[in-house]
């Protein structure tokens, strides 16, 4: 057993006089995917950006035992977090080639990324704007697998996208999660199961269950209870 | 056909004048969301430093060489003093966008004022070689040197800023920043570093005009910056914010618009066509007509 890599502990959001998160805590394997699960709008999103320091935070986030709680996400992402956020978040108007260079930090790996996403290699000169939703999230994805990360924090990489893709995106995942840790959101219940072995659930901005994904994927009552929705037997 | 031709290259050096004023505060208004009210200063500061330059190498009738000394003296000047704004005003305030009103306005104004204590409030004579006062015969049409000055100026500077933003890394860096400045930064890269060289370079542009306005207009005053900059902003509005297209081309249209019809309607009314066509476009075409590319 490899110790915990992110230690997340009462991690507290505020928009104004609304509290986004109310003391989460939990922790992220060195190895293998974390999973955080939870409805629409229960927090997922606005917990990865307050890590990320994208949002002002109070409590604490430990990362490879260094305090890195609202620390600039510049300098969070060179200590080496990767970030795939929600929605791609691709420059559009510059090309795949662009994107990919604007990524790029200490030594970037494109045989890595060209090997995951070989249609990529082939679309350099392409306007990012003008991809599919798949090709964008690989873009995305990539911009993160082009550097050496210690940890990949991914939100939900599946959405929106064809089971076809789907596929895709869930095999480089399990990928690349053989060598870097990864924290990811995802809804998709099937590519949790395929991924994920720590799993942690929120719930209107607190901490619902923490454990393991199979355990949870595997009792009807309590995926439907957390999630509201049936777990599809992996 | 003569009176076309000359009011379209006055026009167009007019044009040139906006466009130098306009490039560095589009870029940073994209990149940054600041709206430097300060930005006219920067004009004054290059205008300024050109005429205590050029008038100290060469007294009232400086060289070329002298005057080409002015204007690069000019040019740095507002380079060096956009950096000293950003790192120290600017800087601190990113985000709060009412305290940045504040200061760069405050700062304009201080400005404005420190000039009129040193140079006074007349406008002084601008020194220049004869030759800058005279015309040239382009296909057979006398054009004024002046106005040729400035195009090739302005034009040299679009060009410049094109290559910049299309084949450096800052330049990536600005074009990105301009559509989701977050994702720039969530990419791990410092963005405050392309902040402070977009602020050097736009003061440079700006300064530059300042320097070549001096020439243009015969004499600089301490309020020329700030009149420019109410122009610029204009541009900048039409053009799309972050730009540098849609500002060249904004600048074209706001100079030749304003030309003509002061001179064909009345002495003014070229003035409202341009606040006419500013609020058509924030009505029409809020994202202005570039819509967020940057070059
Ligand atoms: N900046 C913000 N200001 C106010 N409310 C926000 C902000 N960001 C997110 N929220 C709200 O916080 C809740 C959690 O959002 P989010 O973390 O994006 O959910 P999800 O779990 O779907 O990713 C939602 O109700 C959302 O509307
Ligand atoms: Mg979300």
């Amino acid at each position: 057993m490899t110790g915990s890599l992110l230690q997340v502990r009462g991690l507290s959001v505020r928009a104004g006089s609304l509290q986004l998160l109310h003391g989460i805590s939990f922790d992220v394997a060195g190895h293998g995917t974390t999973v955080i699960l939870g409805r629409d709008g229960a927090g997922k999103t606005t917990t990865l950006r307050a890590i990320l320091g994208q949002l002002r935070s109070s409590g604490s986030v430990c990362f490879a035992g260094q305090e890195v709680a609202n620390m600039p996400t510049h300098a969070l992402v060179r200590m080496g977090i990767g970030y795939v956020p929600e929605d791609r978040r691709v420059f559009p108007d510059l090309t795949v080639a662009e994107n990919l260079r604007l990524a790029e930090r200490d030594r970037p790996d494109y045989d890595r990324v060209y090997t995951l996403f070989p249609d990529l290699a082939q679309r350099g000169k392409q306007r990012a704007g003008t991809l599919s939703g798949g090709q964008q999230q690989m873009v995305s994805l990539a911009r993160a697998l082009l550097n050496d990360n210690r940890l990949l924090v991914i939100d939900e990489p599946t959405k929106g996208l064809s089971p076809a893709v789907v596929t895709t995106v869930t095999a480089a995942l399990a990928a690349v999660a053989r060598t870097v840790p990864v924290l990811l959101v995802e809804q998709n219940l099937q590519v949790v199961s395929e991924l994920a072995h720590g799993a942690v659930v929120v719930n209107a901005g607190r901490l619902a269950w923490t454990g393991n994904t199979r355990a949870l994927l595997h009792d009807a009552q309590l995926t439907r209870t957390l999630l509201g929705v049936a777990a599809r037997r992996p | 056909m003569t009176t076309i031709v000359l009011l379209a290259v006055t026009g167009l050096g007019l044009a040139a004048l906006y466009f130098l004023a306009a490039s560095g505060l589009t870029l940073v208004f994209g990149l940054a969301d600041v709206l430097n009210l300060a930005h006219g200063l920067l004009v004054s500061v290059g205008a300024y430093t050109a005429w205590v330059t050029a008038t100290s190498l060469g007294g009232s009738h400086p060289s070329t060489r002298d005057i080409a000394i002015a204007v690069v003296a000019g040019t740095a000047a507002g380079a060096l003093a956009a950096t000293v704004v950003e790192v120290t005003m600017i800087r601190p305030l990113y985000q709060r966008t009412f305290e940045q009103i504040l200061i760069t306005v405050g700062l304009s104004l201080a400005g404005v004022a420190l000039l009129q204590i040193v140079w006074g409030t007349q406008p002084l004579t601008f020194p220049k070689p004869a030759w800058t006062a005279t015309v040239s015969t382009i296909a057979g049409m006398a054009v004024p040197n002046h106005s040729l000055i400035l195009i090739a100026a302005a034009a040299t500077v679009l060009i410049g800023l094109t290559l910049f933003l299309r084949h450096t890394r800052i330049g990536l860096i600005v074009r990105a920043g301009v559509q989701d400045r977050e994702m720039v930064i969530a990419l791990g890269v410092n963005v405050r570093t392309a902040f402070t060289v977009v602020f050097a370079i736009g003061g440079a542009a700006a300064a530059l005009g300042g320097a070549l306005g001096g020439i243009y207009f015969g004499a600089i005053d301490p309020s020329q910056g700030a009149a420019l900059l109410i122009f610029a902003i204009g541009v900048v509005i039409i053009g799309g914010k972050g730009s540098i297209t849609g500002t060249a081309v904004a600048a074209t249209v706001v100079g030749l618009l304003q030309q003509f019809v002061n001179y064909y309607a009345a002495a003014g009314a070229g003035d409202l066509c341009v606040i006419a066509l500013l609020a058509a476009v924030v009505l029409v075409r809020p994202q202005g007509l570039a819509g967020g590319k940057t070059a």
